[in-house]
C-alpha cells in the first residue's frame, strides 16, 4: 500500500510533467512509448505511418522521452509503471534488460501465442528466440538486429599510415606504437558506455563464444583466470585510447576516426548509419568494417523490441502493433531507415534499394555467424548488473585494478543473478 | 487564542498549502526514511521487508565498488562545496568592491556579472562541456597567438584522472571522528569558562565516551576498514568549481553589494578620521559588517552545491567516477540499476548533510524574528 502510495507520487512529479498524454483510456488509441527521437525518429515515424494505413481511425501517441541514451525514458517507463499507467507498447532491449526488470516483475504479457497464430516460431533466428523466452514463454517481438563487435576504420588513411585492419587485439597491440609515434590515437573511445562496449568486445574476443555464453549464465566465475586476462588486456588496450574520452560522445569519438586523427573504433552498427547519413560517406570507401580483433565468426548482437505490458489500456491495438512490427512489411519499412538489419530471416535484405552494403553483409553475417548478447545492450545481463558493472569499469579506468575489478563484478553477479 | 473570523479565514487560507506540503514533501520525506530502511529492488509486486540500517552501514562501509563509488561522491562533494563556496565568496566580495568604486557603466558591469545567474544548470554544464573539452575548447586559445595549443593529456579538465591528496576510506573516517572528539572537548572547555556547566558536562562525557568507544573499543582499527582504492582531492573537480563558480559568483557579488549600499558613508568616514587608511577602513569596518551577508550567501552556496546534479550530469556525464556527486549516484542507482532502497539510502544521507546546513541558520533566523 505504502509502495503504490509512493509510486503514485512518483508518477505524480515525473510522468505528469513529461508525458501529457496519459491516462488515454478507452477507444480508438495507441501509446507507443520509445527513446527514439532526432536520426533515428523517422524510422518510427515510418512504422506508425503503416500502422495508421492499416488501422484507420486508432490514434497512434507517439511517446517519446529522448536523453541519456534511453536512461531518461526507462526512468519514466518505470515510474509509469510503478504506478499503474503502462502505455500499450515500449521499446526494450531483447534479453535481460526485459527479463531481468519486466519479465521477473511479472509485468508482461506473454506473447507465446501471438508467435504461433502469425507463424513467427520459426521466422527468426533460434538464438535470438532463446534470448526472448523465459521459463518456456516469449515476451517481446524484435523489431531489428544491432551488432556490437564492429571494427571501424578509414582504409584511405591506413593506406596512408601502412596498417592492416588487427585480426587480433595481439596484432592491434602491435601496431598501436607505430600509430602514436606518427601523432594517431590508435584506437577512439567516448563517454563510459563506450568503454563497457569495447570491454565487452575484448571480453568476447579473449573468452570465446562458449566462454563469454558460460560467463553470463553464471557458470563460469569472474574471478576466472580468463576474465582477468581480458581486464588485462583492457587495460593494454586503453593505453592506446585518446586520454580526452570521456569529454567525447560516440558521435564525437567516431569523428576521430573519420577526421584521420584516430585509426580505430570499435562500436555499435549504428555508426555505419551516422557514417552514410549524418557524414555522407559510402560503406566499403568512405568507410570500412571488420569484425572486432578476435572475434570473427560472430556476431555479438542487440535487438530492440517491443512488448505487450499487463494493464495496457488498448491491448488488441497494441497486438496489432506487435503484429506490424514482427511482419516482414514492418521490418523492412522500419530497418533501411533505422539503419539496422531485420530481426526475421525471411526479409527481403538483398534488395539494395532498402539495405546498403554494409547492412548487406551485416545480414549474411547475422546469418551465418555464431550468436551472443550484448552486454551494454541489455542483452546479456539485468540492468541492476549493467548498472553497477558501469561503476566497476569507471573505477578500473581510474586504477587499472585488475583483482579489484575482478572480485568486484563477481560479487555484483552473484549480488544480481537472474535465475 | 479565541476563534475569530480573522483566525478562521487564515486557517481557511493556509490550509490547503499546509496540506499539500504535508503531504508532498514532509510525507514523501518519511516514505524516503522508510524505504531507506527495506530492502526494495526491481519492479515486482513483490513484499519488501525491513533490513534496519543495512543500507546505510554498507554505503559507509561496505567493500562492494557501487559503496565505493558513494564515498568517493561523499568525498567529491566536500571538496566541490569547500571550493566552490570559497571560490564564489571571494570572487563575488572583490567584484562588488570594485563597483563600488562609483565606477562609470556600473549598470552594465553588474548586470554582466549577474547575466549568468539568469541560466540554468543545464546551459552552463553544456557550454563548459565545450570549453573544458580537451581537444577543441580553452587548450586551443594558445593557438589564437601563434602557439602551439595545450597537451589534452597534460590539460585534460573534467576528463583528468589525477589526484592531488589521496588518502583511504579509514583516514577520512578516523580523521573525522578525531575532529569530532576534538570539537566535543573544546566546546566543553569553552562552555566551561563561560560557567555553563550542564552543556560543558554534556559535551565531556559525548567525547569521553567516544574517546573509549574508538580507541578503547577497538573503532579505531575497524572503522571503515575498506583499504582499496584511495579517494583524494580530484582534479577535475576544479572544472566543476569552475564553471559553477562563473555561475553563482554574480548572486554573491549583487548581496555584497547591497550591503556596502547600505554601510553608511559617516562609519568609513570615522574611521578615516581615526586614522585608518583604505585598507583597513575594509579590514575593520567594511568586512566585519558584511559578516551577515556572507553567512547568508554560505547557506544559499552550501545547499545548492551539496545538492548538485544538473551541471555535472551534463558537463562529464553521468559515469565519470572522478567527478561524481550523490544526486548523480542516487539517479542511476534507483533509475537505471533499480535499486530503490539504496538510492532512497542516498537521498536521506543528502538529506541529513542539507539539514546540517540549513536547520541552524532557520533556528538562527526564527529567534531573531522573535527578538523583533
Amino acid at each position: 500500500m505504502l509502495k503504490r502510495f509512493l509510486s503514485l507520487a512518483i508518477v505524480f512529479v515525473l510522468g505528469f510533467a513529461l508525458v501529457g498524454s496519459v491516462a488515454a483510456q478507452g477507444g480508438g488509441k495507441l501509446e507507443i512509448f520509445s527513446w527514439w527521437a532526432g536520426d533515428e525518429g523517422p524510422a518510427l515515424e515510418a512504422l506508425i505511418k503503416l500502422y495508421n494505413q492499416k488501422h484507420t481511425g486508432v490514434e497512434v501517441i507517439n511517446a517519446t522521452v529522448t536523453g541519456g541514451a534511453g536512461v531518461a525514458a526507462r526512468a519514466v517507463l518505470k515510474t509509469r509503471m510503478l504506478g499503474g499507467n503502462p502505455p500499450d507498447s515500449f521499446q526494450v532491449h531483447a534479453g535481460q534488460e526485459l527479463t531481468g526488470t519486466w519479465v521477473v516483475a511479472n509485468r508482461m504479457e506473454p506473447l507465446t501465442e501471438l508467435f504461433r497464430s502469425e507463424g513467427w516460431l520459426d521466422k527468426f533466428p533460434k538464438d535470438l528466440i532463446d534470448l526472448i523466452t523465459y521459463n518456456g514463454e516469449i515476451w517481446t517481438v524484435p523489431v531489428n538486429i544491432h551488432r556490437s563487435n564492429v571494427m571501424w576504420y578509414v582504409p584511405a588513411k591506413l593506406q596512408e599510415w601502412g596498417v592492416e585492419v588487427p585480426k587480433t587485439w595481439d596484432e592491434f597491440l602491435a601496431v598501436c606504437p607505430k600509430l602514436k609515434d606518427r601523432g594517431v590515437t590508435p584506437l577512439a573511445m567516448g563517454e563510459n558506455w563506450t568503454a563497457v562496449h569495447l570491454f565487452e568486445n575484448v571480453l568476447l574476443a579473449q573468452l570465446g563464444v562458449e566462454g563469454y555464453r558460460n560467463l553470463f549464465a553464471g557458470k563460469l566465475s569472474w574471478e576466472d583466470g580468463s576474465v582477468k586476462a581480458a581486464w588485462a588486456l583492457f587495460d593494454k588496450i586503453l593505453n592506446c585510447t585518446n586520454p580526452d574520452a570521456a569529454s567525447l560522445s560516440w558521435q564525437q569519438a567516431n569523428d576521430l576516426v573519420i577526421e584521420g586523427k584516430a585509426a580505430f573504433y570499435v562500436m555499435g552498427d549504428w555508426a555505419a548509419g551516422y557514417m552514410t547519413t549524418t557524414k555522407g560517406l559510402k560503406p566499403g570507401e568512405g568507410y570500412g568494417y571488420a569484425p572486432s580483433p578476435g572475434t570473427a565468426g560472430v556476431f555479438n548482437m542487440l535487438s530492440d523490441s517491443f512488448g505487450l505490458p499487463k494493464g495496457a489500456p488498448n491491448r488488441e491495438n497494441a497486438l496489432n502493433w506487435l503484429r506490424l512490427v514482427g511482419s516482414v512489411e514492418g521490418q523492412d519499412t522500419f530497418n533501411p531507415l533505422k539503419g539496422s538489419i531485420p530481426a526475421r530471416i525471411d526479409a527481403d535484405v538483398k534488395n539494395p534499394n532498402l539495405y546498403n552494403s554494409y547492412l548487406q553483409s551485416a545480414a549474411a553475417d547475422f546469418a551465418s555467424n555464431a550468436l551472443v548478447g550484448s552486454l551494454m545492450h541489455g542483452a546479456a545481463a539485468p540492468e541492476a548488473f549493467l548498472n553497477d558493472f558501469q561503476t566497476v569499469v569507471s573505477v578500473f579506468i581510474a586504477t587499472r585494478d585488475v583483482d579489484l575489478a575482478a572480485s568486484a563484478s563477481q560479487a555484483l553477479a552473484e549480488a544480481t543473478a537472474v535465475r | 487564542m479565541r476563534l475569530n473570523i480573522d483566525r478562521i479565514t487564515a486557517l481557511a487560507v493556509l490550509a490547503p498549502s499546509v496540506i499539500l506540503l504535508a503531504i508532498f514533501v514532509y510525507g514523501f520525506i518519511g516514505q524516503t526514511f522508510y524505504i531507506a530502511t527495506t530492502n526494495w529492488q526491481g519492479l515486482g509486486a513483490v513484499e519488501i521487508s525491513s533490513v534496519g540500517l543495512q543500507n546505510f552501514e554498507r554505503l559507509f562501509a561496505g567493500s562492494g565498488l557501487p559503496f565505493f563509488r558513494f564515498r568517493e561522491a561523499l568525498v567529491n562533494t566536500v571538496v566541490f562545496t569547500v571550493l566552490f563556496i570559497a571560490a564564489c565568496l571571494s570572487l563575488g566580495l572583490f567584484l562588488a568592491i570594485l563597483l563600488d568604486q562609483r565606477i562609470r557603466a556600473e549598470t552594465l558591469f553588474r548586470t554582466i556579472f549577474l547575466f549568468p545567474m539568469a541560466l540554468s544548470f543545464v546551459v552552463t554544464g553544456t557550454v563548459w562541456r565545450w570549453l573544458f573539452s580537451p581537444r577543441s575548447g580553452l587548450n586551443t586559445l594558445p593557438t589564437l597567438f601563434g602557439g602551439a595549443p595545450l597537451p589534452p593529456d597534460q590539460w585534460a579538465w573534467f576528463t583528468d584522472r589525477r589526484q592531488l591528496v589521496t588518502f583511504t576510506w579509514a583516514d577520512a573516517s578516523r580523521i573525522v571522528v578525531i575532529l569530532i572528539i576534538l570539537g566535543l572537548f573544546a566546546f566543553a572547555a569553552i562552555a566551561a569558562l563561560r560557567r555553563r556547566p550542564v552543556q560543558a558536562l554534556i559535551a565531556g562525557m559525548i567525547g569521553l565516551s567516544l574517546v573509549g568507544w574508538f580507541f578503547l573499543g577497538g573503532a579505531f582499527e575497524t572503522l571503515g576498514n575498506v583499504v582499496r582504492p584511495a579517494h583524494g582531492v580530484n582534479l577535475a573537480m576544479f572544472s566543476i568549481v569552475i564553471a559553477a563558480t562563473w555561475q553563482m559568483s554574480g548572486y554573491t557579488m549583487a548581496m555584497y553589494l547591497a550591503a556596502l549600499r547600505g554601510i553608511p558613508e559617516e562609519l568609513r568616514e570615522a574611521a578615516r578620521v581615526d586614522g585608518c587608511n583604505e585598507l583597513q577602513v575594509y579590514r575593520y569596518v567594511v568586512l566585519p559588517l558584511l559578516q551577515p551577508i556572507t553567512l547568508s550567501a554560505m547557506i544559499i552556496l552550501g545547499h545548492i552545491s551539496l545538492k548538485i546534479f544538473d551541471l555535472i550530469y551534463v558537463m562529464a556525464g553521468g559515469d565519470n567516477l572522478r567527478v561524481d556527486v550523490p544526486g548523480i549516484h542516487m539517479y542511476l542507482t534507483a533509475f537505471r540499476g533499480n535499486n530503490f532502497a539504496l538510492g532512497a539510502a542516498i537521498a536521506v544521507i543528502m538529506l541529513l548533510l542539507v539539514a546540517f546546513v540549513i536547520v541552524p541558520y532557520l533556528i538562527n533566523a526564527f529567534r531573531t524574528e522573535v527578538k523583533r
